[in-house]
């Protein structure tokens, strides 16, 4: 505990917007983060200081449960048609990848894939992971987890990539009878899903992580 | 300038660890012991060089924002669009939240970002604080991860290699200019902007 004080040890609070470090408020040193009693503003920034965020993990379940929800229709419903002369075609999120494979872009095909698939799961995963971990308050796998939680953080916007391809392709595919593209309701389901998992990953706190028993290796 | 006090303290955002602040070599990036989280890393980029860089980046950006992206051609027809061709098209085809989503991931809060840096810049360039510099700061923080011009670059790369199958596409100015602005944004994504609560004292407010 000597070598790497932490700010609620020395009655410290870092402010989670402008990093100025404060002297802690009188009163109790808890680490719940229900934000209830430890209220003080900032003196540079204004912003509420607090120990954890607040309801951390009341409000990341809520956030990532309800993203998971919205994630189910968003791959099962078309979120793109094309109309051509002879047919019309309704595309899901893995129709266009395997589109995207089977036309030649194998490459394309496997950014689409992680961005669309895979990093929505790796949330979900990644994100129940941390929770139930950190609620536990487990002492396992700390740096791991800690890193897997920055890792959600840097990743989670690129998930917006199969909503700008399906906004694009309909502003730009209208050639009346001949082709056209528009998008199908899977879109805004998608899109939901990335805000929904952006502020879920915001609501959890990684210092929650390390606030369990120390079980230092 | 770029040097802050050596008293201050330094606590990890991401597991509460405190640090004595320490003077960073060119370059130097510090990690946190605990985690490995970045704690701070040293900015070769002095305010004038922000400032420029911004100002680069409105520009690119309107340019970005007002010529087309791609040109479409079938059987001799044209058909193109801008940006807000994409926000409008969006708009019409009963896909409002994903209409107000790109314009305000691609439009709206970039623009945000940079007149805000550009405004803190300007007068940080004359060891000033702007005016409002509290509240903008504020806003800039909570800005963070909402500005997405680099993943519409690439979703525009995928756009067209799923047009090429149909249509003969002409990639146009305005990809280039996102292009640009996303070399820009990464260039700037390594600056950590609160180091200008340090370098702007108070004083002059
Ligand atoms: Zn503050
Ligand atoms: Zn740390």
């Amino acid at each position: 505990m000597s070598a790497l004080p932490r700010a609620a040890e020395l009655g410290l609070i870092a402010c989670t917007v402008c990093g100025l470090v404060c002297r802690n408020v009188p009163g109790d040193p808890q680490l719940d983060g229900d934000g209830v009693d430890d209220a003080m503003a900032c003196p540079r920034c204004g912003s509420t200081l607090r120990r954890r965020k607040p309801h951390s993990y009341t409000r990341t379940w809520a956030l990532l449960i309800a993203a998971f929800i919205l994630y189910i229709p968003a791959n099962v419903l078309p979120i793109m048609r094309t109309a051509s002369l002879n047919d019309v075609d309704d595309n899901t999120i893995i129709s266009g990848v395997v589109e995207l494979w089977v036309k030649g872009s194998p490459d394309l095909a496997i950014i689409v894939f992680t961005a669309s698939i895979v990093v929505p799961m790796l949330k979900f995963l990644a994100l129940g992971t941390l929770l139930v971990s950190s609620q536990r308050g487990s002492g396992w796998a700390r740096t791991q987890r800690a890193r897997l939680y920055r890792l959600v953080e840097l990743i989670g916007y690129w998930s917006m990539l199969d909503v700008f391809v399906v906004a694009l392709l309909t502003a730009l595919v209208r050639f009346s009878v001949l082709s056209l593209v528009e998008p199908l309701p899977g879109v805004i389901f998608f899109g939901l899903t990335v805000v929904l998992t952006m502020l879920a990953s915001m609501s959890f706190d990684p210092r929650l992580i390390w606030d369990g028993k120390d079980t230092d290796d | 300038m770029g040097t802050s006090s050596p008293e201050t303290l330094l606590v990890c955002e991401h597991c509460d660890t405190v640090y004595r602040r320490r003077p960073l070599a060119r370059g130097e990036v510090a990690t946190c012991a605990r985690c490995g989280a970045e704690l701070e890393r040293h900015h070769a980029l002095s305010v004038n060089a922000m400032l420029a860089l911004i100002l680069t980046a409105m520009i690119v950006f309107v340019q970005a924002n007002m010529w087309p992206i791609v040109t479409l051609g079938l059987s001799g027809q044209q058909s193109s669009t801008t940006l807000w061709g994409v926000i409008l098209a969006m708009w019409r085809e009963e896909a409002k939240v994903v209409s107000v989503l790109v314009a305000a991931t691609l439009f709206f809060f970039p623009l945000m970002k940079m007149l805000l840096l550009g405004w803190l810049l300007w007068f940080g360039k004359a060891g000033r604080r702007a005016p409002g510099f509290v509240p903008l700061m504020v806003a800039l923080h909570r800005l963070g991860p909402w500005t997405m011009s680099e993943v519409f670059v690439l979703g525009a790369l995928v756009a067209i290699v799923k047009a090429h199958t149909y249509f003969d596409v002409t990639p146009d100015p305005g990809i280039y200019a996102y292009a640009a602005l996303t070399l820009l944004i990464t260039i700037f994504a390594g600056v950590d902007l609160r180091q200008l609560w340090d370098q702007v004292p108070e004083r002059a407010a």
